[in-house]
């Protein structure tokens, strides 16, 4: 993949973490996720009531590549919130049952 | 690709010296693991440097060779 690939698939997550509160890079749509853990992170974020949106990365090649140097992450889903890079799945499911990832939620009604 | 086990194990107890660890093959596949990491290394780091440390320690294959890992780690207490 060439430089400019690079920086261009950076750029393009850049604003989609800006522009969305709470984001979910995953295989699939909430509706027909493509694979389990993507499955699991969405089921999280629906019991949580939060307004999401999601990035289907099989859809987008750039996105799909891009998004694991982005994050230094190397599997999908990737859930980012208020710009920060959270976590997969097995960290969602970890914070959400310590009542973390309900704090940050919760952060985020009180900021918007 | 599946990969052993075994295999799993050692990378992550070379990279993460006096490291537990506890793998789980889900669905007798061989490519469908869980694992549960416990060692000294992680102490003082956030969940997401744990867990980068032990994709850092399969160097590459996580996402690739190895396709499904549930991975949770702790500090031993």
């Amino acid at each position: 993949m060439s430089e400019h690939s690079h920086s261009a698939a950076d750029a393009r997550i850049a604003e989609i973490v800006k522009d969305n509160q709470v984001v979910l890079f995953m295989k699939g749509t909430p509706l027909f996720p493509q694979c389990g853990f993507s499955s699991r992170a969405i089921a999280i974020l629906e019991h949580l009531g939060v307004e999401y949106a999601s990035v289907d990365v099989l859809q987008d090649m750039e996105i799909r590549q891009g998004i694991k140097s982005y994050s230094d992450w190397p599997t999908i889903p990737q859930l980012y919130i208020g710009g920060e890079f959270v976590g997969g799945s097995d960290i969602m499911m970890e914070m959400f049952e310590a009542g973390e990832l309900q704090q940050m939620v919760e952060g985020l009604k009180q900021a918007g | 690709m599946a990969m052993p086990a075994g295999e799993i194990e050692a990378l992550i107890r070379a990279a993460l010296p006096g490291a537990e660890v506890t793998i789980t093959d889900l669905a007798g596949d061989g490519d469908h693991y869980a694992a549960h990491v416990v060692a000294p290394d992680f102490a003082g780091k956030s969940r997401i440097a744990q867990h980068q440390m032990v994709y850092r320690a399969l160097g590459g294959r996580m996402g690739g060779e190895l396709h499904a890992l549930q991975l949770t780690t702790a500090v031993p207490t």
